[in-house]
């Protein structure tokens, strides 16, 4: 099983592999809303943690169709199905990858990126928690997303419609994570709650994704 | 080690081969024949369990298997011995030297799977499964794109397999010089597709 993180994490950072991507997209974003925004510092505050949540969840989204697609056209997930390690595992095992490859870098990079968005100071360690416990979670239903339409040509665009419903709660509960770090109010119940998200998602998905993939390859 | 009784294995959910018995011992070959489209690769992909059979059973030893499919399923900007030394991880381990050496690929170790020739690749797919240590191998058109020497090559690899005790079942057209194997001719077996006679029956 370490043999497939390895492995998925090679191909990432190599040529074609897709690493940065998403990361280049949550820069240009941060960049590009305070421009079309304008200067007017009050609104901007208002909705920095809204935008920071959103580009990580676009972002994320980007990276999603590649997590199965790419081993469906090479035969590896017929040869991976048949393997001694359970699709459970290696679906668990592909969204773990994906997250290193996307989500937490998103995180590190995060709190430098508000800066753009003129975050109030009391909102960046929340900005990294809230990410850090969420970014999990888009990682998880995406690639139980991406099982989904592992057969399709070109899946990218029903992938994206199946997944975004899904990643709402996470959303609103991140954000809200975020506002309320921002303006110094309790928030105890949408950091419980966005944690509850991921590790529900952890537990559950991966023996759905394992079924979806199953029948796929029929 | 590997029965079918009554086997029947279907294609997007028609029937393609039906009434298959037969089985086989350690150290045999099983060589499949039959047209394009006959069912082999569907036949194979049954009894490695990518698919339920549609009809019948089949019986083989838990965690037997070795499939090599079409495909080989090989990550381009890997290297050779990347691509090798990861299934060899996943199926716990043994060095990858003696599948390199029995394919003839040593020189080639350093090189990225994406700048072999296809023969090159296809016996980069074929090494693979000396480093599964599966005893039932199921190859579907194994010889697609090697030349001549390779073919005896990859020959001797499935003696020396058979002769270890393990057993191969063999989808291919091409006569790999193994005359101690088996050949079934899946003509006979093929599902009758029925036929629609036109509309008279809805006017009769």
């Amino acid at each position: 099983m370490k043999a497939l993180l390895l492995r998925d994490l090679r191909l990432a950072f190599r040529s074609g592999g897709g690493f940065g991507l998403g990361l280049a997209f949550f820069f240009l974003l941060s960049v590009l809303v305070p421009l079309g925004v304008g200067p007017e510092g009050g609104t901007l505050a208002r909705i920095a943690p809204g935008i920071l949540w959103v580009g990580a969840l676009l972002a994320c989204l980007l990276s999603l169709d590649r997590i199965f697609a790419l081993d469906f056209e090479d035969g590896s997930l017929d040869l991976l199905a048949t393997a001694p390690i359970p699709l459970e595992a290696v679906v668990a095992i592909k969204a773990l990858a994906h997250w290193i490859v996307t989500g937490l870098p998103l995180t590190l990079i995060a709190p430098g990126l508000a800066i753009f968005l003129n975050l109030p100071p009391a909102g960046y360690p929340w900005l990294v928690l809230s990410l850090l416990l969420g970014t999990p979670a888009l990682s998880i239903i995406g690639a139980f997303g991406a099982t989904l339409t592992v057969g399709l040509r070109r899946g990218g665009l029903l992938l994206s419609l199946l997944v975004l419903p899904l990643y709402v709660p996470t959303l609103i509960f991140g954000g809200e994570v975020v506002r309320r770090g921002a303006e110094g109010m309790v928030l105890a119940t949408p950091l419980a709650l966005l944690a509850a998200i991921s590790l529900g998602a952890a537990a559950l998905l991966p023996f759905a994704a394992a079924s979806a993939i199953r029948v796929n390859l029929r | 080690m590997l029965s079918t009784s009554d086997l029947a294995v279907a294609r997007g959910g028609v029937t393609v081969l039906q009434g298959l018995t037969f089985a086989l011992a350690p150290g045999q070959a099983l060589i499949l024949r039959g047209p394009n489209g006959s069912g082999k690769t569907t036949l194979l992909r049954s009894l490695a369990g990518l698919q339920p059979p549609a009809g019948g059973a089949f019986h083989l030893p838990p965690d037997s298997v070795a499939y090599a499919a079409h495909a080989d399923g090989l990550k381009s900007t890997l290297t050779v011995a990347e691509n090798l030394s990861f299934w060899s991880q996943i199926y716990g381990g043994p060095s990858i030297d003696h599948a390199l050496t029995a394919l003839n690929l040593t020189q080639l170790a350093r090189r990225r799977a994406g700048e072999l020739s296809a023969g090159q690749k296809r016996r980069l797919g074929l090494a693979r499964l000396l480093v599964t240590g599966r005893s039932v191998w199921l190859l579907d058109e194994p010889t697609v794109s090697l030349d001549v020497a390779s073919v005896a090559l990859f020959a001797d690899v499935v003696r020396a397999h058979l002769t270890k005790g393990g057993l191969a079942v063999i989808a291919t057209h091409v006569d790999l010089g193994l005359p101690e194997a088996t050949i079934l001719d899946l003509d006979p077996y093929r599902a009758r597709v029925i036929q629609s006679t036109g509309f008279d029956e809805a006017f009769a």
